[in-house]
């Protein structure tokens, strides 16, 4: 590929002029007939297969995804696996970013889930075009069909080409179901998966080409900032007057003003802010006792059992306690939170840079108490995504904003204190863990409870509408505490709470707080950051306990082979059985199969203790099933790692009982480069096995890794992230 | 009215003093390279060179550029030719969201620029101005040494 003719789709036609909206194409967002042959991934509830591909009479093919770009890199993935199982050239795939309501609905980009989800979707419908494409050749050229072949989009018979993709462009040959007979390649035959082709969105980012929502113009467009309420729980009892051309709009205790530029919005907004009157509560509890509070909340709130075992086991020699808390975590994306929006009539247009365009047209719309046709959202990409962010958020608020202005397009940014103060957080967590251990040291029984509030509140999934904005309207609607996701799809404070060990004996348990004086959502890993590394602390010390060395313990205590794999992976890499030891210095390894059913990680951590920790370098082993996109993955699972040691050496939100108090880059610290270790990855490919995501799988362990590392050098078990010299003293 | 060359031409731009020039750049001037990321000289978003030297776009006004030179990440280079940093950061694959590429495309060009063969740690040392959320760091300091190298022959 090359960075021009490679160029993707995705976000083309926002720029510079409104969109053409389509016509075609519709969203299954009612429950697919049981009667119907299952499909891979989100083909089953988007069975059409125009709803994916569309084929140009210019030789290009069009794959529409319901998954959006967020940095990870999915659309150069999906564009793989469509060009090799149609037979095309990759610089022929025009990636088409996702739109209400002409995409698959394909949920929430989320979960490390889009290759398993869109991905196995695209390859089957992939499959089923190429089958239809060269059986209506057949039947029109007499020539057949096993002994047409594909080169490039040509249909090629013993006498030569007699057809093409391109020349049957017109015929909606695709205006069909997809049908489950399609049979996608033999993995000998795949030549475009499985390697490393560069990233379609790369080289615009590189050149600063006008790519992201941000970058959007629209003519006559206007600029909008918010007036954030002056604490948690406020009310707004006066405002001043709005300075000369610039219109103040305000609903409730929804502020923002519009100007014609950025600089006289935010000029006005300040202003705005210091002469507003809000009358506000004290609601937030004492951030110096939060885990006690955490244990009292819990008291009150929701408890449930997540998995309980009871097998035959040896006798108890020893039982060990433990608890581990874990802050408030921010996204910190490092651009802000931004999005454009335009009414007309009664309908509003929205691009956004959210994971879940569907998601978040169910909530504007229920917000806005319209229909969700008067809804169109329009992916772009914003900066780095991690989980569910402010994106939603200030979509519905472009939207509010709008309603003033008819016609007129208004993009909305976020300031920096608003990203890191008012986005979603990843809840605050504690565990209390019982382990059992037999005379001669082997982990007989495990019992605990996870005590968080939910880490989900993404839009879409509930009647009430969960986006920031809908709780400060005139109109209000209540603020409805998050909830976890079912552990079938991975949970959500429970997430990894069970041990990936064979243990005998099981009870875990997880208590929901029913009360969110902080907004919860997810953020990468969810609950797996606090509880892969309570598990593999606990791990660690019954090893050294039972005299054992920490990998082998957990190697004798492992029965899936693919997890000993990558571990023993991690063990080589880092030179585990022959490492010696500086003063000062500690290394730590840790594992972890991300949800206990996607991607496995093993990480090797070397930290250096001096005034405060750093980690130096980093070993990751993984498993993430068939590997479309090797450096893709290798990248994901870097980028996990580094945010994982920046979570487990910098990262808290911190709070007064009114606000969030590490609303800028002093107060919410994230690695620097001087900081950041070098991450070494080796990836075990599996071309045979099912995709089992990447982009979430490393960092949970990363921070474990990093926690037996400092026992090593320092001989404490920290027990509260993130491991500052406050909470390791 | 300030007067500046952005990029090798000679621009005028009439913005209300005091305003930023990370706006007038992505205002009047149309740029997209240069980002807003936090106002507050902590994550290098906004970092152009002014007269070659890294310099926060968005704390730093508009008039104080006029007559000197301001380059941005358009302005090293693009597809048709692109800055041997460019090249580097597209071969090495170094970013994943790409927001904080064009600030550290600047920086990294005024360090090759003053230091032609840097060690890693004079690299990182250069970038610490600036914050990547996504982990690209170790990729980003491969693609430098990269450019470098292809720099020196
Ligand atoms: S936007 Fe200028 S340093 Fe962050
Ligand atoms: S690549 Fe996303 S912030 Fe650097």
């Amino acid at each position: 590929m090359t960075g021009s003719d490679g160029r993707s789709a995705a976000g083309r036609g926002g720029l510079n002029q409104p969109p053409v909206t389509s016509s075609s194409g519709f969203a299954h967002t009612t429950p697919v007939d049981p009667n119907k042959p299952k499909l891979p991934g989100s083909l089953n509830v988007n069975r059409r297969l125009s709803q994916w591909l569309r084929f140009n009479a210019d030789g290009t093919v069009e794959v529409h995804p319901g998954k959006v770009e967020i940095g990870q890199g999915i659309l150069t993935t999906l564009g793989q696996i469509a060009a090799d199982e149609l037979d095309v050239d990759f610089a022929r795939i025009r990636m088409v970013a996702a739109s209400t309501p002409a995409s698959p609905d394909e949920g929430v980009t989320s979960g490390s889930l889009s290759t398993q989800d869109s991905g196995s979707a695209i390859r089957h419908a992939a499959a089923d075009a190429r089958r239809i494409f060269l059986s209506v050749t057949s039947q029109r050229t007499g020539v057949p069909i096993e002994s047409l072949v594909v080169r490039d989009g040509a249909f090629l018979g013993p006498q030569g080409e007699v057809g093409s993709y391109w020349q049957l462009a017109s015929a909606e040959l695709l205006e069909v179901d997809a049908s489950p007979d399609a049979r996608p390649k033999a993995i000998e035959a795949r030549r475009q998966v499985g390697i490393s082709t560069p990233r379609l969105d790369l080289p615009e980012k590189v050149f600063g080409v006008a790519r992201y929502v941000h970058d959007m113009r629209l003519p006559g467009m206007l600029h909008a900032r918010i007036i954030r309420p002056a604490a948690r729980a406020a009310t707004l009892m006066a405002t001043p007057d709005a300075p000369e051309g610039v219109q103040l709009v305000r609903d409730g205790n929804f502020l923002a003003v519009l100007a014609p530029t950025e600089w006289q919005a935010e000029a006005a907004a300040a202003r705005i802010a210091t002469r507003a009157m809000w009358s506000v509560r004290d609601t937030l509890p004492e951030q110096a006792q939060h885990a006690e509070y955490l244990r009292e909340a819990g008291a009150r709130g929701e408890r449930t059992g997540v998995l309980a075992r009871d097998e035959a086991a040896p006798a108890v020699a020893r039982t060990e306690k433990r608890s581990f808390f874990r802050p408030f975590l921010a996204h910190a994306s490092i651009g802000t939170s931004c999005a454009v929006a335009q009414w007309a009539g009664d309908a509003v247009t929205i691009w956004s840079h959210t994971q879940g365009p569907y998601n978040l047209r169910a909530d504007v719309s229920r917000t806005l108490r319209t229909t969700e046709d008067k809804v169109l959202i329009h992916h772009m990409e914003g900066a780095g995504c991690y989980g569910h962010n402010g994106a939603d958020d200030v979509a519905l608020e472009a939207a509010l904003i709008a309603r003033a202005v008819p016609g007129v397009p208004v993009r909305l940014l976020w300031s920096r204190a608003e990203e890191l103060g008012w986005g979603p957080f990843s809840s605050a967590m504690l565990v209390d863990i019982e382990a059992d251990v037999a005379a001669d040291g082997t982990l007989v029984g495990w019992r605990s409870n996870i005590i968080s509030n939910g880490h989900s509140g993404r839009p879409g999934r509930s009647p009430i509408p969960t986006l920031l904005a809908a709780s400060q309207l005139e109109d209000a609607f209540p603020v409805v505490p998050s909830i976890n996701p079912p552990m079938a799809g991975g949970g959500g404070a429970p997430r990894n709470g069970i041990p990936y060990y064979r243990i005998p004996k099981l009870d875990v348990q997880t208590t929901r707080l029913l009360e969110m004086p902080i907004r919860s959502s997810a953020l990468r890993g969810l609950g797996a950051t606090l509880n892969v590394w309570s598990i593999e602390s606990v791990l660690d010390e019954l090893a050294a306990a039972a005299r054992e060395d920490p990998v082998a313990y957990r190697l004798r205590h492992l029965e899936d082979p693919r997890a000993k794999a990558v571990l023993q992976k991690a063990a080589d890499m880092c030179g585990w059985a022959t490492r010696t030891k500086g003063e000062g210095w500690g290394m730590g390894i840790a594992f972890a199969r991300y949800k206990n059913t996607g991607a496995y990680a093993a990480i090797a951590a070397e930290i250096e203790a001096k005034e405060r920790v750093y980690c130096r370098r980093l070993w990751v082993a993984g498993d993430a099933g068939e590997i479309v996109n090797p450096d893709g993955v290798v990248n994901q699972f870097e980028g996990g790692a580094i945010h994982g040691a920046s979570v487990a050496l910098l990262e808290q939100v911190t709070f007064d009982r009114r606000n969030i108090t590490s609303d800028n880059w002093d107060g919410y610290r994230v690695l620097r480069f001087s900081e950041v270790p070098t991450v070494e990855v080796a990836m075990l490919n599996h071309p045979e096995a099912p995709f089992l995501g990447a982009g979430e799988a490393s960092m949970a362990p990363t921070i474990a890794a990093i926690a037996a590392a400092i026992h090593d050098a320092l001989g404490i078990r920290p027990h509260a992230l993130p491991f500052t010299p406050e909470n390791l003293a | 009215m300030t007067n500046f060359l952005l990029n090798g031409a000679e621009v005028s731009v009439e913005v209300p003093d005091g305003t930023s020039l990370l706006h007038a750049l992505r205002g009047p001037l149309g740029l997209s390279g240069p980002r807003f990321g936090c106002g507050d000289e902590k994550c290098g978003s906004c970092m152009v060179l002014v007269d070659g030297v890294p310099s926060f776009a968005c704390t730093l006004g508009t008039e104080a550029v006029s007559g000197k030179q301001v380059t941005t990440s358009e302005g090293l280079g693009d597809m048709a030719a692109p800055h041997p940093l460019q090249a580097a950061f597209l071969a090495e694959q170094a970013g994943q969201c790409g927001w904080c590429l064009s600030g550290i495309l600047v920086s990294a060009s005024a360090l090759l620029a003053a230091n032609p063969d840097p060690s890693e740690d004079e690299i990182r040392l250069a970038l610490d101005p600036h914050l990547c959320r996504c982990g690209s760091h170790n990729r980003i300091i491969r693609a430098v040494r990269r450019a470098a190298q292809e720099m020196r022959v």
